[in-house]
């Protein structure tokens, strides 16, 4: 595509990268996140692999031009796979002084940083707590490539003849920002031009305004003369086949939806909105053709106890929340346990305890899903390592849940739910096939509701079918006839049998595999969203000549097989986490292993070079 | 056992379970369990048909004493687990039963919604008064002044009405009965067993361990007749043993007890209309309280809502409709896609 003399370059040169990165920052109101998502469309559709940060202010309505009400969308986009939103920006866009102060430390020495000029008038640089002009001092930004745009004038002028309001042509600077990157990183626009035709369908004004404010940034690049160069980011060479972007939430309720239609069930889902889980609510909601129930319940504990209705049922019953809304649904988990029946239940974590970093990414809720029921009360946990990979995780949680009859427990995260990358749309007909059974499979007259098969797992037989009528409950129950019984032997007993139920499940599952050497000084182990960073911490460590490799696990309950086996070969063990370490105490108890930890609760995902830090001073200290 | 196939003809003991019955003898919940297993096959439902979904409680134990489909869930949320039973099928004909601790302490949420929803269940709500699983505390239901174990020196707290809460959430359906009458219980039973909505049914159940006699002003021959005004639709509200007493609004449009004779007739009292859409008429019976008043037992308000189980269906079915049954292929083709 670009060469130097591509038309539109205008005689710039146009460099060759391999991957940038680049943040978009404004206020909250300065369509920021729509930025970042636009902006990573374009670059999917070019080819690139691209990985995605959106981060939230914590306050829905702070005061605009303020610290708090900053909100941020980080891409990395690349001609190679990649597998973090990466670690130093090399563009910053800051759409005021507020997100300059709380962006700029991010961007690398020498990066290009584009700020709106006209936002740093007297006000708001106090509001962002500047003593003076940052673009007005020698020393503040001297490390930087500064581009001063005056996009809101200029946004302004080009939507002049449009006759909107000031504040209404004022709100478009943000596709000002959008085409002037466009034109830096020589992205065709097209998607983005369609998806303002389609969504502002019923006001051609705005239609114009924006498509007009697109292409004057685009222009802008084009013709000033303080930007001599723009850039090449290659398509990736991903696997062949059809691609499009994908956010964990949006691929969570793709994947539950794929075991509804592929078991013929309906999907029941019930939930209650809190964030970052909601959007699994909003995706399913839409999708009422796929015979799909959503219930917006009163609350966590109706949530959970309508799945466990709707599973008694017959239903596939899903329940979505994150942390303080899994633990008002522990009660509800243990009676699904106790009565064993298959639902599974989200939690897309957040910083905590109590209400926390509500818009922040943490991996502190795997000692609750571990433990966090009364009595003794294991459940299979799952968690997927990326945002694609939540579509197959989604139908091995529903998969378990049905083939063990328990409740199952998916825990994603906040940097997961809403970070987005390529996805490769399956062949439907390739699909693993989800077969449900709900017959009565015993020869005898009557039915038994806790026979058990070779799994020992009991029959889901529905309500509606005559001849086995049956009663289920919180109560423990007599093994084969489910019958109240609380003699000690008894709860001994069944306590002994639903254990070895979910710890039989690492029968079927996939056994642990490393990336890297087979054995050797450090075996680097994550779990869920930090997947990315460890791989390429671990893959860039491997290239520089070090021992170490990397066992990513997705089955945090039973842990596959072979798990202990892996550890063994290494001769350390470390366990980064976005928390204080709550695997590695698991790891540690369940296999003896001395693994050490590098943790982290800064409501933030792993930096690449945190990790790779880690692992050269571990194998330093090992030489 | 052996059914005839051409004839599947029930009666209460095909609803009766094998499991032995742990209610104190003599207490209330033996009678409503029997007036159940009565009104079932009266029904023309088949019994694999029913469900029974309870909380935790004396009361709640009641699904394992049913040979139909049921679970005892936890404490408060049955409501919630039969919203989710009914929704998945709702071919299935769905009861909630309830403790008056049950479903206005810890449930008094999924109580108020699923009554506001209009889900097609049938909540019986046994209130005795007290707590009486966990041996005797007070419930919200519990007259102030109440003397128990955590209250050895009375309740403070006022108490809840169960039909005026009921009523607030726009129940579609809400009666009263008494564990020992069991005509009229069975009667209750059956219209909310054919009621299409959120039914709600107010027992009142004799714990005789606990509260023993609490309700005796209603369920007692020779008292309930002075104290308790039978409802029925389109007819005047008439009481008392040789039916002389009627109640009728004075000029403040508050109810006042009359005698009839001496110039007051039939005409002059207040009629009953179940069917009434404005919830002044069920309100206001539902604050007769004994002893100021005669208290009303039967059918509050009955009237005609879509349930929202229904709606729910009516929007997968007209969403299925307009985009047609949904095609995984097009959903993930959906949006920007490329080729690689
Ligand atoms: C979460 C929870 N909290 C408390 C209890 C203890 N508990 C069991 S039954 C009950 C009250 C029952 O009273 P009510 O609903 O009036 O039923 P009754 O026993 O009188 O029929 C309580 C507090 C429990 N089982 N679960
Ligand atoms: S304690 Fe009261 S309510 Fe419970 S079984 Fe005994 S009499 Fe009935």
């Amino acid at each position: 595509m670009a060469t130097t003399d591509v038309p539109g370059s205008n005689g710039k040169i146009s460099e060759q990268l391999d991957a940038v990165v680049i943040r978009f920052c404004g206020d909250s109101g300065d369509g920021m996140q729509l930025a970042g998502t636009q902006f990573t469309n374009v670059s999917a559709v070019f080819g690139n692999d691209v990985s995605t940060l959106p981060d939230f202010p914590a306050e829905i309505r702070a005061p605009a031009g303020t610290l708090g009400g900053v909100s941020g969308f980080q891409i990395c986009f690349s001609s190679s796979d990649i597998f973090t939103p990466g670690d130093e920006v090399d563009t910053l866009i800051a759409m005021n002084p507020a997100a300059l102060k709380t962006n700029v430390a991010d961007l690398r020495r020498g990066g290009t940083l584009i700020v709106n000029e006209d936002a740093f008038e007297k006000s708001n640089l106090s509001k962002a707590g500047y003593e003076g002009n940052p673009l007005e001092d020698d020393v503040s930004l001297a490390a930087y490539q500064v581009q001063r745009v005056p996009m809101t004038s200029l946004t302004r002028d080009a939507v002049a003849d449009l006759g909107l309001s000031p504040r209404e042509a004022e709100r478009c600077k943000n596709f000002f920002a959008m085409g002037l990157v466009y034109w830096l990183y020589q992205r065709d626009a097209t998607p983005t031009e369609e998806w303002v035709k389609s969504k502002f369908a019923k006001k051609p004004e705005l239609v114009e305004a924006n498509l007009k404010a697109l292409q004057a940034g685009y222009n802008y690049g084009i013709t000033t003369e303080a930007i001599t160069v723009h850039y090449r980011v290659d398509p990736a060479e991903l696997p062949p086949g059809k691609y499009r972007k994908v956010t964990g939430n949006e691929a969570l309720a793709f994947g539950f939806v794929t075991a509804a239609k592929l078991s013929g069930k309906q999907l029941f889902y019930g939930g209650y909105p809190i964030t970052p889980a909601s959007d699994i609510l909003h995706e399913l909601s839409k999708l009422k053709n796929f015979n799909v129930v959503t219930f917006q319940a009163e609350d966590e504990i109706a949530a959970i106890t309508s799945v466990v209705g709707a599973a008694y049922a017959g239903d596939l019953a899903i329940t979505a929340s994150s942390g303080p809304g899994i633990a008002l649904k522990g009660e509800g988990m243990g009676l699904a346990a106790i009565t064993e029946l298959p639902l599974v239940v989200i939690d897309v974590q957040r910083g905590g305890p109590s209400t926390g970093l509500p818009t922040k990414t943490e991996q502190s809720d795997l000692y609750m899903c571990m433990y966090g029921r009364n009595g003794d009360c294991p459940l299979p946990l799952v968690a997927p390592a990326s945002p694609a990979d939540c579509f197959e995780m989604a139908q091995e949680a529903m998969r378990i849940a049905v083939e063990f009859m328990t409740p199952v427990i998916l825990l994603s995260d906040g940097y997961i739910a809403n970070g987005a990358e390529p996805w490769q749309i399956p062949d439907v007909s390739q699909l693993k096939p989800f077969n449900v059974s709900n017959e009565n499979t015993q020869d005898g007259d009557e039915f038994m509701p806790y026979l058990r098969n070779e799994k020992k797992t009991r029959p889901w037989v529905l309500p509606g079918t005559p001849g086995c009528e049956h009663r289920v409950g919180g109560l423990e129950k007599s093994d084969v006839t489910g019958n109240v019984d609380y003699s000690p032997e008894n709860h001994q007993f069944m306590t002994t049998l639903r254990a070895n139920k979910i710890a039989g499940i690492a029968d079927y599952i996939p056994e642990q595999t490393v990336e890297g050497p087979e054995s050797g000084d450090l075996l680097v182990i994550s779990w869920g969203g930090t997947y990315g960073a460890v791989r390429t911490a671990v893959k860039q460590s491997v290239q520089e000549g070090l021992s170490v490799a990397h066992a990513h696990i997705r089955y945090l309950n039973p842990f596959p097989k072979n798990l202990g086996d892996v550890i063994k070969r290494y001769k350390k063990v470390l366990i980064p986490e976005l928390n204080t370490g709550q695997l590695r105490m698991i790891i540690r108890g369940t296999y003896l292993a001395d693994a050490v930890g590098l943790n982290k609760v800064q409501g933030k995902p792993f930096l690449i070079s945190e990790v790779k830090h880690k692992i050269k001073e571990l194998i330093n200290e090992e030489n | 056992m052996s059914v005839d196939v051409t004839l599947p003809v029930l009666s209460p003991k095909d609803f009766a379970s094998d499991q032995e019955i742990r209610w104190c003898p003599r207490c209330g919940d033996y009678s409503i369990l029997a007036q159940m297993k009565k009104v079932l096959p009266t029904l023309g439902i088949p019994k694999e048909k029913f469900v029974f979904v309870s909380g935790i409680g004396c009361s709640s134990r009641f699904p394992y004493y049913m040979d139909t489909y049921g679970m005892h869930s936890i404490h408060g949320r049955a409501p919630a687990v039969a919203t989710g039973v009914k929704l998945a099928n709702p071919d299935l004909q769905v009861w909630v039963i309830t403790g008056d601790g049950d479903s206005l302490s810890i449930g008094g949420n999924h109580f108020m919604h699923v009554l506001r929803r209009n889900v097609d269940l049938k909540v019986i709500m046994f209130n005795n008064q007290i707590y009486g699983l966990t041996k005797g505390q007070y419930s919200p239901t519990s007259p102030t002044g109440t003397k128990t174990k955590s209250t050895p020196f009375g309740s403070v707290d006022r108490p809840l009405n169960p039909l005026s809460v009921a009523i607030g959430a726009r129940a579609t359906f809400a009666a009263r009965s008494v564990d020992v009458d069991i005509k009229h219980l069975c009667s209750v039973l059956e219209r909310a067993a054919n009621h299409k909505g959120a039914a709600f049914v107010e027992v009142y159940q004799d714990c005789n361990v606990f509260n023993s006699g609490a309700f005796e002003f209603a369920s007692k021959k020779g008292k309930k007749e002075e104290n308790v005004i039978y409802l029925e639709h389109g007819k005047p509200l008439i009481f008392g043993k040789d039916r002389d007493k009627g109640v009728r609004l004075n000029s403040h449009g508050q109810p006042e007890v009359v005698e009839l004779g001496k110039g007051v007739t039939a005409d002059d009292l207040l009629f009953h209309d179940e069917k009434a859409e404005d919830m002044n008429l069920a309100f206001l019976l539902a604050s007769m309280r004994h002893p100021e008043m005669p208290e009303p037992m039967g059918v509050f308000r009955c009237v005609d809502h879509p349930t929202y189980n229904d709606a729910v269906y009516q929007q997968v079915e007209s969403a299925t409709e307009r985009s047609g049954e949904g095609d995984l292929e097009a959903l993930f083709n959906t949006g920007d896609t490329w080729n690689v």
